[in-house]
């Protein structure tokens, strides 16, 4: 397994030059430097000495990918491409064009994302799959039919409504929650309890009816068949034998995602003024800093990456018939 | 035989419903504390105004900050010399930490001094002396800490030290020391550092004496080094009096200094700033602002939470005693007299999403807020005589409303370069003309404005020295003078002008179709559709077809400092309270394609140039109301803008708020307000009683919901066994 899990990270690192090239290539399409300098000098009484004072300090004189008039390596290495990418390898996200340690910043905000993404995703799962086993133990009664609605319809909703109505109701109407902001350390729990239950209503439709198929599957194969003929109850028939053999597409979606959640969820964040990750990416791209585009672009891989390479050890772990080689 | 995993499950299920429902009961009859406040139990006993920020400041330098956000910290921290009388309007500046107003000599070429009635052309030279008062001290602050030798204690951090620390507060030994006149003349040598980014060092270079010098001499030295650096036209005579060199007569100045540009800084504060491992640590000057102002920034924490504390080394500051007249009604001269700051912590909380600042507001949480056009009909209706007045859910609450006209123009402009609608042509001035006629701003302002703007006449906006009321301040090319008001020309007049610019029902004779017009904007979301169809309407009332080009903002601002736009809409906050800083946004010598100044519009007409040049260094005086009606004048008749309107400010306020008095100019306005903390607390706890029957209700319902399933899950096991 450790051969293949050397292979896999060494098959990561043209990935993630690519994925910086492109990345590269896409910002300075829309973005030249010039355009970067105005964005972060504002707009009143900006001068072309200012904007080539900017792009001297942070390295942004330099040609984008090719330096032509340079010896040797240094064509490669004196551009922004190289002074900008190079150290992104060492994770060394370096400071952001409005001056700020990305590192830093990252540290600070990946903390509150998880706080919420976390506690979203292992309730979500819990009442998903509960939910489910629900409905498939009750399969062909009206609670199907029921929830085969109320899923459909639940589905059917805006995320926006959830938390505008969850933040209208709860939080005003009833009073029992603030409506946004976080706290400090355990005082944050009282500002996580609304996204977190309205996060995992509004993945209630697609997660039950995305559990009951996976169940519905294994429900009638023979193994089960042959446990109720031994005499095991439909309820531990459920709970030992389907839940267990249906680990493997479960899996598959929630491993891939776990080390995402750092990243934040830019929408619920926003709401509720949560001091995550979420909005991190989208507003450097509003002001134009490449410096935390590519950060985050390159971080964003690198999990993913790392989320796909922990799926493919999970399996190992659920399904002994899987070796990795 | 019920199965026992399930059973146990259903029965404890149901046990705990019925424990919830108790303990949910038994909470709503012992504890009436609210649930949702969003504060923490540290901030009671503290006299608190809680407000919020939508973005995070860019920069707390106040060398660098220049908009209105980043202001609205860095104007209690840093103190100019110079502010503005809180209450008296027009706005007058007064001393803040200087002893009085700077006296101003004029100087001939050699320097030698002019006699105070000199003639301009003589004038080339003004010195301004400015005394500080004494004993002003600085927040306390790691950069001033020595220790008994005398040595700085943190200007030199060791890697250990370094490693350990996270904040500034993570530095134990805070000292401070008294303000010093070079702390004023360090800050201006910051302004021409090319380092530092400062948006006026172009234009101070163009007035203060020896400041672009400066800049080249220091271009390749640390900005700590300035301090040893002297400036030609800025230079401290002893510990409490400095000396500004200014080129010619720009009586403009003062207002300058009373902006933060022109804050002290003390040397010190860059000399620690500058340590290696503290940026990497997001310790900089441009997060952690040293200043002598009412309060220091206790927290910054951009994405989440930036506090204001009272800084227990301000020096004695008190409340006006005079207002204009209503003031005293209002309830604006209640503190006069008093010593300043009255609030102790200033807490901006980040909230991005106008919905949760609403409610949050409503609830009693935000002290202050603006209204956001999701909440304007909630909160705001307008009377038959269009009068803006409060809902009864926010009188109910005894929410005060302020309504007042800010000092700031938004126009659509014509590229004045432009073939079609530019020049001085008489063709392309009754085009222009009848455009000024016939887009309709009163419609726009009641569509999409809510309401919230007056149609512009002209290009000063009330407030300023100049602006006029009345059938005097009227725009004649685009408005009659009836029934005691301003009524826009019928639409016919426009189409006459048409037709004597050569375009007869809009037709373009050099095509035979209907003439060509482009819009450049950056309104190019779902959002804006309705704006730009209404755009087109107006234009249409004319025959004109209108195309919009929607485009990202740096091809905007590209095609704006190319020419390549044609009609564009644009605005302007005024920087201080003087037509200067209005008519040079029209100033020949401005021009944005040909010197890439602020006229966007590339306006030029020798004779307003002129005008420009003898109004900018009068006084305010009769006279030059008089230049400035004639400028008026010919914009009016030119017409390279259309006027647009100017903004309506409408704040809502809390009963608990007091001393508030609109004033987007003035910048320190947090130190003059007054929080009733109990009276806060008593309704926010009256409007915030938890009540949790309708999640008991909920919960049976769901139960209700489930019996059934249970039962026939029962029945199913019997049958099964």
């Amino acid at each position: 397994m450790i051969t293949y899990i050397i292979r896999r990270l060494l098959y990561a690192v043209p990935l993630l030059v690519a994925v910086n090239v492109l990345t590269f290539v896409l910002f300075f399409v829309v973005n030249s430097p010039d355009d970067m300098a105005r964005m972060q000098l504002g707009q009143k009484h900006v001068t072309e000495q200012a904007i080539q004072n900017w792009k001297h300090q942070h390295g942004y004189d330099l040609p984008l990918l090719w330096n032509d008039p340079q010896a040797g390596a240094q064509k490669l290495t004196e551009t922004i491409f190289y002074q900008k990418s190079a150290k992104l390898f060492l994770f060394d996200f370096g400071i952001s064009d409005s001056g700020r340690n990305i590192g830093s910043d990252i540290r600070q905000r990946m903390w509150p994302s998880l706080a919420l993404a976390l506690p979203s995703l292992l309730v979500g799962l819990l009442v998903n799959i509960t939910l489910a086993l629900l409905v498939v133990f009750f399969r062909e009664t009206y609670v199907e039919l029921g929830a085969g609605v109320i899923c459909v319809t639940l589905m059917s909703i805006s995320p926006l409504f959830y938390i505008i109505g969850g933040q209208f109701f709860i939080g005003k109407l009833l009073n029992l929650v603030p409506i946004s902001g976080f706290g400090d350390g355990f005082d944050a729990w009282r500002f996580l309890l609304l996204p977190v239950a309205i996060s995992v209503v509004a993945g209630i439709g697609s997660g039950v009816r995305w559990y009951r198929t996976l169940f519905l599957e294994e429900v009638e194969k023979d193994y089960v068949r042959t446990a109720r003929a031994k005499g095991l109850s439909e309820t531990q028939a459920l709970f030992k034998h389907v839940l267990q053999n249906a680990m493997i597409p479960i899996l598959t979606g929630v491993v891939v995602v776990l080390p995402l959640l750092f990243m934040g969820s830019l929408i619920m964040e926003s709401f509720f003024s949560i001091p995550g990750l979420g909005s991190y990416t989208i507003d450097a791209i509003n002001r134009q800093d490449f410096a935390i585009v590519r950060s985050m672009v390159f971080l964003g891989s690198v999990l993913y990456i790392v989320g796909l390479l922990l799926t493919d050890i999970s399996y190992t772990l659920v399904d002994p018939r899987v070796r990795l080689n | 035989m019920t199965p026992p995993v399930m059973s146990s499950i259903l029965s404890a299920f149901a046990a705990r419903l019925v424990a919830c429902a108790l303990l949910l009961f038994s909470l709503v009859a012992c504890d009436k504390a609210p649930l949702n406040n969003p504060y923490p139990p540290v901030d009671a006993g503290l006299s608190v105004l809680y407000s919020a920020f939508a973005e995070r400041p860019k920069h707390l330098d106040p060398a660098v900050a220049y908009s209105s956000d980043e202001y609205a910290f860095i104007g209690q921290i840093y103190e100019p010399p110079l502010q503005y009388h809180y209450l008296k309007r027009p706005y007058q500046l007064q001393p803040l930490t200087a002893t009085q107003l700077p006296t101003v000599r004029y100087l001939d070429a050699q320097k030698q001094p002019l006699p105070d009635d000199a003639d301009a052309s003589a004038i080339v030279f003004s010195e301004y002396l400015i005394k500080i008062k004494p004993d002003i001290h600085y927040q306390p602050h790691p950069a001033f800490s020595r220790n008994e030798r005398g040595d700085f204690l943190y200007h030199a951090l060791d890697k250990a030290t370094l490693n350990d620390i996270d904040t500034l507060a993570d530095l134990p030994t805070q000292q401070t020391r008294t303000l010093r006149a070079e702390d004023y003349v360090y800050q201006i040598k910051r302004l021409a550092h090319p380092k530092v980014h400062s948006p006026i060092a172009e234009l101070m270079a163009g007035y203060i004496d020896g400041f672009a010098e400066f800049a080249q001499q220091t271009a390749n030295v640390p900005v700590k080094a300035l301090k040893d650096t002297p400036m030609l036209g800025a230079y401290a005579l002893d510990e409490h009096r400095y000396r500004i060199l200014i080129k010619g007569r720009y009586p403009q100045f003062l207002y300058w200094l009373a902006m933060p540009f022109f804050a002290p800084m003390p040397w010190e504060a860059d000399a620690f700033y500058d340590q290696p491992g503290l940026k990497a640590k997001n310790i900089t000057l441009d997060w952690f602002p040293v200043g002598t102002g009412p309060y220091w920034l206790e927290e910054n924490n951009p994405n989440r939470r930036m506090v204001l504390s009272r800084n227990k080394h301000y020096h004695p500051d008190f409340y006006p005693t005079q207002g204009d007249a209503g003031d005293f009604e209002a309830g604006l001269l209640a503190d006069a007299g008093k010593r300043l700051p009255f609030v102790d912590r200033v807490v901006y909380t980040l909230e991005k999403e106008s919905i949760p600042y609403w409610i949050k507001f409503l609830q009693g949480y935000y002290d202050a807020s603006g209204i956001t056009s999701d909440s304007f009909d909630q909160a705001v209706t307008f009377s038959t005589g269009g009068d803006p007045q409060l809902t009864p859910l926010l009188r109910d609450k005894q929410i005060q409303l302020q309504a007042s006209v800010s000092t700031s123009i938004f126009y659509l402009g014509f590229n004045m370069l432009d073939p079609v609608v530019g020049g001085d042509s008489e063709r392309a001035r009754k085009l222009r003309q009848a455009l000024s006629i016939a887009v309709d701003y009163e419609e726009f302002i009641s569509i999409f404005a809510n309401g919230r703007g007056v149609a512009a006449q002209g290009v000063l906006p009330p407030g300023i020295f100049g602006h006029q009321d009345g059938e005097a301040g009227l725009n004649p090319v685009a408005y009659d003078w009836r029934d005691g008001r301003a009524m826009r020309k019928p639409i016919a007049d426009a189409k006459r002008l048409m037709t004597e610019a050569g375009y007869a029902n809009g037709i373009d004779p050099a095509t035979g179709r209907a003439l060509l017009l482009y819009f450049d904007t950056t309104a190019v979301g779902t959002d804006d559709r309705a704006l730009m169809n209404w755009y087109r309407k107006q234009f249409e009332k004319l025959g004109i077809e209108l195309v919009v080009r929607g485009t990202d903002y740096n091809r905007f601002q590209e095609k704006m400092r190319t020419g390549a736009a044609q009609i564009f809409v644009w605005g302007w906050n005024a920087d201080y309270p003087d037509p200067e800083n209005f008519f040079f946004l029209l100033y020949g010598p401005n021009s944005k394609v040909k010197h890439g100044g602020e006229n966007a519009g590339n306006y030029a007409n020798p004779e307003f140039d002129r005008l420009f040049e003898q109004m900018r260094n009068m006084d305010n005086s009769p006279e030059r109301q008089h230049i400035i009606d004639q400028m008026q004048t010919l914009l009016r008749t030119d017409a390279p803008w259309l006027f647009g309107y100017y903004p309506k400010d409408f704040a809502l306020l809390h009963s608990w708020y007091l001393n508030m008095k609109p004033a987007r100019i003035i910048n320190n306005r947090l130190k003059y307000s007054r929080i009733e903390d109990e009276l806060r607390e008593q309704k926010r706890r009256a409007w915030n009683q938890p009540i949790f029957w309708p999640l008991l209700l909920l919960i049976l319902a769901m139960a209700a919901a489930l019996y059934p399933a249970f039962k026939t899950y029962k029945r199913r096991q019997r049958r099964l066994s």
